[in-house]
């Protein structure tokens, strides 16, 4: 090699570096950094689950936002410093257990270690009981197989005999299942990551949705996830219905949601009706379809100064509070000139010095809607896509502010025209979801309990039966030429470890004692 | 539902915060008991300096077992300690027929808001140590289990108060009672390994000459959490479940998933703390009083101070 360290020194550094990160202390300090890295994560909002709080808390903190957000405190889970942390322990964690999962195999394999020469120093028990001595031993060996120990008898070199039993191999089963188990999880995600899709969509009642992407309001997939391979359904919201609570308890907070749906999917004759819950999700091939939002779309009616329609359609709200106060834009682009408004809807209405219009309950008992008309250019035509939700009046005047009720008409200043409120719709949001990593991430899940339980409460512990002497002998029979054989009081001794600190094998040993001594009274 | 069904649901109520009103006063009782009895012991090994704290008996055979009972002649402080146990079982059983009321009013599991969460929570606490003092003497530990469920409840009843209601419907589930059942008995045995971890610590030290020993006592916490830690993940993979199922996501890093997770890492950090060299001592200790601290903070801070998903019902 022509490195300048010698090759030896250099595979030393890498073992040393090898063993420190697989090291237990390692494997803590890790598992104290992966908690507190953690923290920020839930302190600060997460673009993953509300990018909107995230802009506005830039937006409020015009210095340390964009600083906080290069250094990755609004994605804290997909940061680098986070998967480094993750990744080391994960390295750490194959490190520490591919190791172990030999040394168990052998473990396993071979046969309990001989007894000790002196078990009294373990504390335990010794008694006498009539018998003879292979005959005890071997009462003694299949009375701990029967328990399920793993036995070996054996002889010591002063020819006192003797049992060795094995128990509670499953714990460090358990651990390595449970360990392993935590890197199975982390395929699951990953695949779910790569793999999987997630996609929203506001629909009305009675409007329907097929599965193409272009229908979608928001969708994001994993990088190997393809926008092509969406399985092929639509469906028709036929109605929605919420209820909310209207007792003084906790008045408001809703009840019930339920959205009928009408699903076509190819290979199915005929169109199906589901009920989906919040609960309650429906589930499509490898899609589920979740009912994650509803609220309020007015019907307008715009017409233009010569009293063409240039609108007739309900305008879906986004609700803003707990009681549905709800704020929404229309677009008029087809008159002359363009027309804007912008809309607060209040499905119970009601006007307070502090708080302006607002509602007061969420379900539609007193509807009403604020407006504000602008007229001018509505910068459509700019190139720069505009969301549906924001009006940007940069290019327009403002008209004048007007409240409407259902089947009012506003007829606007300078006659530019009129808007006019008909109703209201209700809309349900959907997310739509695909996750194929998550089945292995259960079952990985169940597996890690499984094998926590057995690694924390499974004992592995050792005991042994020893014969030392026979105490008298009563008679000798002759036994053809293998000699002969002793009947008479045998010493008995009987002691047992746990390996894990904190547990002993007391219990084990009163009870093989108890039963030796039975078997013989 | 007709007007006598709602008159006698209302007295239910009734009931209900009434049991739980006597369960605080019977509780502050016990752990004025134990308090005397804590007192009382001390005052008592000061006085018998000389009688060794540890005494090694030969019982059957010959094993060697230690004593604890060398101390136990019914001197004033174990008679209060008794009183203690006695009261804390009583307490025990009215927060049982107080929350089992409270289901009944509600029509469901009891733990449908952070009001609810916290009595069951109480219970949970009274139960895992009632149920751990019939194979062990525990009550050594009454005062600082009696202590946090007082907390736990004069917190529910002044500011998480709520009337029962129905649920949300996001709360419509079974999993309701799963995944919430299994967050109460762990949180239960997070804060009595909590306690007995403290204890450790202070062990043997000052006013606290009459505990157990510190090996003991770090034993003990290593054993109720042996016992948390795997229900704790049970709670955490059937809310993930459950999130799957009405979010459509089993993981997003909602801060009470977060803060689930880090206080599960930290008692991973535990239990591995146990097993390594010069860590298994009193660092595992605060560890797991980190640990706890990390769960109390996802219990309520989470509720009251961060926007969850998580956060229902008034809190």
């Amino acid at each position: 090699m022509s490195t300048t360290l010698p090759p030896m020194s250099q595979r030393g550094f890498l073992r040393w570096l090898w063993r420190q990160l697989t090291s237990m202390k390692t494997a803590l300090i890790l598992l104290f950094l992966l908690a507190i890295v953690s923290i920020p994560g839930s302190y600060f909002p997460q673009r993953g689950t509300n990018p909107i709080l995230v802009d506005q808390w830039i937006a409020d903190y015009p210095r340390l936002g964009p600083i906080f957000d290069s250094i990755g405190l609004f994605d804290v889970f997909g940061s680098p410093w986070y998967s480094a942390v993750y990744i080391l322990l994960f390295i750490s964690l194959i490190g520490c257990v591919v190791p172990r999962l030999g040394v168990h195999w052998r473990a396993m394999r071979s046969q309990p270690p001989p007894a000790p020469k002196n078990l009294s120093r373990l504390g335990g028990s010794t008694f006498e009981i009539e018998g003879e001595v292979a005959t005890v031993i071997e009462n003694a060996r299949e009375l701990l197989k029967k328990d399920h120990w793993r036995t070996v008898i054996g002889q010591d070199a002063d020819g006192s005999r003797w049992v060795s039993a094995e128990k509670g191999y499953l714990r460090e089963t358990g651990n390595l299942v449970f360990h392993f188990s935590l890197i199975l999880i982390l395929v699951g995600v990953a695949v779910g990551g790569l793999f999987g899709w997630r996609g929203n969509v506001i629909v009305r009642e009675g409007e329907g949705f097929s599965n193409t992407l272009t229908q979608y309001d928001a969708w994001g997939g994993g990088r190997l996830s393809s926008a092509e391979s969406l399985p092929e359904f639509s469906f028709t919201l036929e109605s929605f219905n919420v209820e909310f609570e209207r007792g003084n308890a906790q008045e408001g907070a809703p009840r019930l949601f339920e959205a009928k749906m009408i699903v076509d999917r190819p290979g199915v004759e005929g169109s199906t009706t589901h009920l989906v819950e919040v609960n309650e999700p429906l589930v499509i091939d490898s899609a589920k379809v979740f009912l994650v939002g509803h609220g309020y779309a007015p019907h307008l009616i715009v017409r233009d100064s010569k009293g063409q329609v240039v609108l007739d359609d309900p305008v879906v709200f986004l609700p803003q509070d707990g009681n549905f106060t709800s704020t929404g834009v229309v677009k008029v682009p087809d008159s002359d000139p363009q027309l804007g408004f912008r809309g607060l809807f209040l499905p119970t209405s009601a006007i307070t010095e502090e708080l302006g219009p607002h509602s007061i309950f969420p379900a539609p008992d007193d509807v009403s809607v604020f407006f504000g008309a602008w007229a001018g250019n509505l910068g459509l035509d700019s190139g720069i896509s505009q969301s549906v939700y924001t009006l940007n009046v940069d290019d327009m005047t403002q008209l004048g502010l007007e409240s409407l009720q259902v089947g009012q008409t506003w007829r606007l200043p300078e006659g530019a025209g009129s808007i006019e409120l008909t109703g209201y719709e209700r809309w349900a949001s959907f997310q739509i979801a695909s996750d194929p990593g998550k089945e292995l991430a259960l079952i990985a899940s169940i597996l890690a309990i499984v094998g926590l339980s057995l690694s924390l409460f499974i004992q592995r512990r050792r005991v042994w039966v020893k014969i030392g002497q026979v105490v008298e002998v009563d008679q000798v029979t002759e036994q053809g030429s293998s000699g002969t054989v002793k009947v008479g009081r045998v010493k008995v001794e009987v002691a047992g470890i746990a390996k894990a600190s904190g547990h002993d094998a007391i219990e084990q040993v009163d009870n093989i004692v108890e039963t030796l001594k039975g078997q013989t009274a | 539902m007709d007007f006598m069904n709602s008159v006698e649901l209302v007295q239910l109520a009734d009931a209900s915060n009434n049991f739980i009103y006597a369960t605080m006063v019977i509780l502050f009782i016990a752990t004025i008991s134990f308090s005397v009895s804590f007192a009382a012991g001390r005052r008592r090994v000061r006085r018998v300096e000389v009688s060794p704290r540890r005494v090694l008996v030969e019982s059957s055979g010959s094993e060697v077992r230690e004593s604890e009972g060398s101390l136990a002649e019914l001197d004033p402080g174990r008679r209060a300690a008794n009183i203690g146990m006695s009261l804390t079982w009583l307490a025990g059983a009215m927060l049982l027929v107080g929350v089992i009321l409270r289901g009944i009013w509600a029509g469901r599991v009891p733990w449908g808001n952070m009001y609810e969460f916290s009595i069951s929570s109480a219970l949970g606490i009274l139960l895992v140590f009632l149920v751990w003092s019939t194979q062990r003497d525990l009550r050594w530990l009454g005062l600082f289990v009696t202590i946090p469920t007082l907390l736990t409840l004069g917190l529910a009843v002044t500011v998480l108060y709520t009337e029962s209601a129905q649920l949300v419907p996001a709360l419509k589930s079974y999993w309701l009672v799963i995944h919430v059942f299994a967050a109460i008995v762990g949180g239960g045995a997070f804060t009595v390994g909590a306690a007995t971890a403290g204890l450790s610590l202070i062990s043997g030290k000052g006013w606290f000459t009459q505990l157990p020993s510190r090996e003991k006592l770090e034993g003990l916490t290593h054993k109720v959490i042996a016992f948390s830690f795997p229900i704790w993940t049970f709670a955490v993979v059937a809310g993930a479940i459950w999130a799957e199922n009405a979010w459509g996501r089993y993981w997003g890093w909602d801060p009470k998933e977060t803060w689930a997770f880090i206080t599960w890492v930290i008692f991973a950090a535990y239990l591995h703390a146990r097993s390594t060299a010069g860590w298994k001592h009193q660092k595992a200790s605060v560890i797991a009083i980190v640990g706890w601290l990390a769960f109390l903070i996802n219990y309520f801070g989470v509720n009251i101070f961060i926007n969850s998903l998580h956060s229902y019902a008034g809190v």
